[in-house]
């Protein structure tokens, strides 16, 4: 941000920072309530918060950074907290602490006082820290570091307003600022004083040199890259030859950090109660066992999956009952003028996919409610722990588990559950393998179609189908591991947070900014791509039979003859994009009702080798339209998301054609 | 790779922490593998020095760890990179 800028803005720009699990999306939804203003940092996938607070006649401009343990380049979030802290120069760093992990959180602080930037520390969760044996003074710690420090209960709004109290008045004084700074261990004293002088004055604003002397003898890949442009070729070659001797320097730095932070608290922290069984240990004593565990994350979450789609399945219905068709029925009236074709492109084509973003609110609404009380009070990173060594075969994370296990009530919340594994490699790795779980919309039509087809043998077929795509999903996880992600295996490092009580207003923040969030991203284009198909089975002459969907159908049909299937099968197939319950409605049209219903006609016109081909493919196919923007929007590409597509349509051709072949081989009529 | 003559079990100064069995306590005392891992791993409060107590180990699978007042799961492939020695 240029000078100019920061003179006429009157808001004090605050950057909250923290450890994850410290409270810190607690603390900024009190600060900020309904000011905020949620999207992505510029050209990334992870999540931008932001918001306003009035204060007398000060406005403070509050930005959450991504919560991180520390600020080394390891990965997006880090990198954008500390882009954010050196480029921006916010006024002043809100650090929130932990009290419960002092010493740990104090890491972050350690690196966030290296930079040239007021800091305030919030010390929160003071009433955990308490129960957990551990009594910090405050004021102690403060003198001892030499920056404010407040105490805080940011869940019971306990202290906040002295945080920002602390933090408007160091914004305007910032040069009173002098807090203790950790310095470097000995041994490499001299080694940075070197790269320091030979970085010289190459450093380019608004980087500090000093920061960067000490970035590079800790081997942190993106200043490394960044000097190497910076310097001229003799001085980076001095740096280079000078870091290779030093290649430990980071343990070492990191290990001071801690050293110097073990002096800063040693007066302020006392531990009365050592040795007492904590609430956490006795919970996790059933969460983490081997048999308990399983069988507690097993109810927990099919708990989940009730309560998903129990409490939204009615929601949906009085949505579709009590808002969708009245709109439509008034808007058919109002338009009971205007040409035919009009009244349908608006009341079926943009009603109808309207009706469709709408009838996801409440399942997404219901799963992330779910979703943030699990991860509020601590126990999803417990379920992670336990399911980790089941997912990890499939280059999964632990944490994998529920966002898939979802899936099989609907795919969009297992897409956009996906969202809470850290590594970018596992998260994608799960948003490609999402679809390949059936969702209850794949479900019901194979219900419907499998005793029509195969009466009495209709259990035994489905549920081979089902374990059809497990097994697919295992078998794609295990390639995909080995390929495409061979090289970003993440190591498993999770910090297992203390149980608590969830905050109320924490998790409707979670519902409410998410699901925002796909109404707004996603349901655009969900609309727009469902209005685009509807015309295409409906124009040019009002019917799906003549429709140009049905044309494209035709034109395919040699694809489908390797499949045993007709052209109505395929438009079907293609009709499902939409919504995977459209498969049935479309063969209604095309094949007619006959005399005994849809179930009947298709017994009698389908051979049992056709049928068995066109479940499989159905149950394999190309997600669904929400399903596909959920992917772009959560994977924040279009390459990814087509790729998928791409590789699922080839799984479910393929699969088509090997049962086709392979029921005919077996003496199923073809 | 074997380093001891008698016995198949290797025996060095600083055993790994994916060895120790569930209530073991350790001091760490070097970290393997590369800049980025370490600089994680130091980040969660795992550095020389550091006491840890192993929580839970089953053998196969991730671990489970106390350091720094925090439990922390850890993969199976990064606790071999911690090498501890353990507290008498």
């Amino acid at each position: 941000m240029s000078e100019p800028l920061r003179n006429e803005r009157r808001a004090i720009v605050v950057a909250l920072a923290g450890q994850p699990n410290v409270g810190k999306s607690t603390l900024f939804n009190l600060l900020t309530g309904l000011s905020q203003h949620v999207g992505n940092w510029p050209g990334k996938t992870v999540e931008r918060k932001e918001g306003t607070l009035v204060r007398d006649d000060m406005q403070l401009r509050v930005v959450d950074l991504p919560g991180t343990y520390s600020l080394s380049a390891s990965s997006e979030e880090e990198r954008i907290a500390r882009d954010f802290i050196i480029k921006e120069r916010p006024d002043v760093v809100v650090m929130v602490a932990n009290a419960a992990a002092l010493e740990r959180n104090l890491y972050l602080l350690a690196e966030l006082l290296i930079l040239p930037l007021p800091v305030v520390l919030g010390l929160n969760m003071m009433d955990v820290a308490r129960s957990e044996g551990v009594d910090i003074e405050p004021h102690v710690l403060a003198a001892a570091l030499g920056l404010p420090v407040v105490p805080l209960v940011a869940s019971r709004n306990q202290g906040v307003t002295a945080l920002i109290a602390a933090a408007e008045t160091l914004a305007r004084t910032p040069d009173a600022f002098r807090p203790a700074r950790p310095e470097i261990a000995a041994p490499h004293r001299e080694v940075l004083a070197q790269i320091r002088t030979l970085l010289g004055t190459h450093v380019p604003l608004p980087y500090d040199s000093d920061w960067v002397a000490l970035k590079l003898l800790e081997g942190d890949g993106e200043i490394t890259g960044l000097a190497r442009t910076w310097l001229p070729e003799a001085a980076w070659q001095s740096i280079a030859a000078l870091l290779a001797q030093h290649e430990d320097a980071v343990l070492d730095i990191a290990g001071g950090r801690y050293e110097w932070i073990g002096r800063m608290v040693r007066a302020a922290v006392t531990r009365p109660r050592l040795g007492q069984v904590s609430l956490t240990d006795k919970l996790d004593r059933v969460a983490v066992h081997p048999l308990w565990g399983l069988l507690l994350l097993l109810g927990v979450f099919a708990a989940v999956f009730w309560l998903t789609f129990a409490l939204a399945v009615p929601l949906q219905e009085w949505l579709d009952v009590g808002v969708v068709q009245p709109m439509r029925a008034a808007v058919k009236h109002s338009l009971a003028g205007a040409p035919v074709w009009l009244a349908a492109v608006v009341t079926d084509g943009v009603l109808g996919g309207a009706g469709l973003v709408l009838t996801f609110l409440p399942v997404l609404a219901v799963f992330f409610g779910a979703l943030a009380l699990l991860e509020d009070t601590g126990y999803l990173a417990r379920s992670a722990y336990v399911m980790d060594r089941f997912m990890h075969a499939l280059g999964l994370h632990g944490k994998s588990f529920l966002p898939l296990f979802l899936g099989f009530g609907c795919n969009v919340p297992a897409v956009m559950g996906a969202r809470v594994i850290e590594s970018r490699g596992g998260r994608l790795l799960t948003i490609l393998l999402a679809p390949l779980v059936p969702c209850s919309a794949r479900l019901a039509v194979l219900a419907f179609l499998a005793p029509a087809f195969f009466g009495a043998a209709a259990l035994p077929v489905a549920l081979a189908l089902v374990a059809l795509n497990l097994l697919v999903l295992a078998l794609a996880g295990i390639t995909l591991n080995h390929t495409l992600f061979r090289r970003q295996h993440m190591a498993f490092i999770m910090e297992l947070p203390l149980y608590h009580m969830p905050n109320a207003r924490t998790i409707g923040a979670f519902i409410w900014s998410n699901t925002w969030t796909f109404a707004r991203k996603a349901g655009s284009f969900i609309l727009f791509a469902s209005v685009v198909i509807w015309a295409l089975s409906y124009f040019p002459k009002g019917a799906l039979e003549q429709s140009y969907l049905a044309r494209f159908g035709q034109t395919l049909a040699p694809l489908g003859g390797l499949m045993g299937m007709d052209w109505r099968m395929l438009v079907a197939l293609i009709t499902s994009f939409v919504a995977k319950e459209n498969a049935i409605a479309t063969l209604g049209i095309l094949y007619g009702q006959g005399g005994g219903g849809l179930a009947r006609t298709l017994a009698e016109q389908v051979s049992p080798a056709s049928a068995l081909a066109f479940l499989t493919v159905n149950m394999l196919f190309i997600p669904c339209l929400a399903t596909v923007a959920v992917m772009r929007q959560e994977t924040g590409s279009w390459r990814w998301t087509l790729f998928d597509i791409a590789l699922l349509l080839a799984i479910a051709l393929g699969g088509g054609i090997l049962v086709y072949h392979g029921a005919g081989a077996l003496g199923m009529e073809g | 790779m074997s380093g001891a003559r008698e016995k198949p079990i290797n025996r060095p100064p600083a055993e790994s922490l994916a060895e120790l069995p569930a209530g073991t306590c350790a001091v760490v005392r070097a970290l393997r593998g590369g800049q980025e891992l370490m600089s994680r791993l130091a980040a969660m409060g795992l550095v020389a020095g550091a006491p840890v107590e192993v929580l839970q180990n089953r053998g196969r699978g991730p671990l489970l760890v106390r350091v720094c007042d925090t439990r922390i799961a850890l993969g199976r492939g990064e606790a071999i990179k911690i090498l501890v020695e353990v507290a008498s």
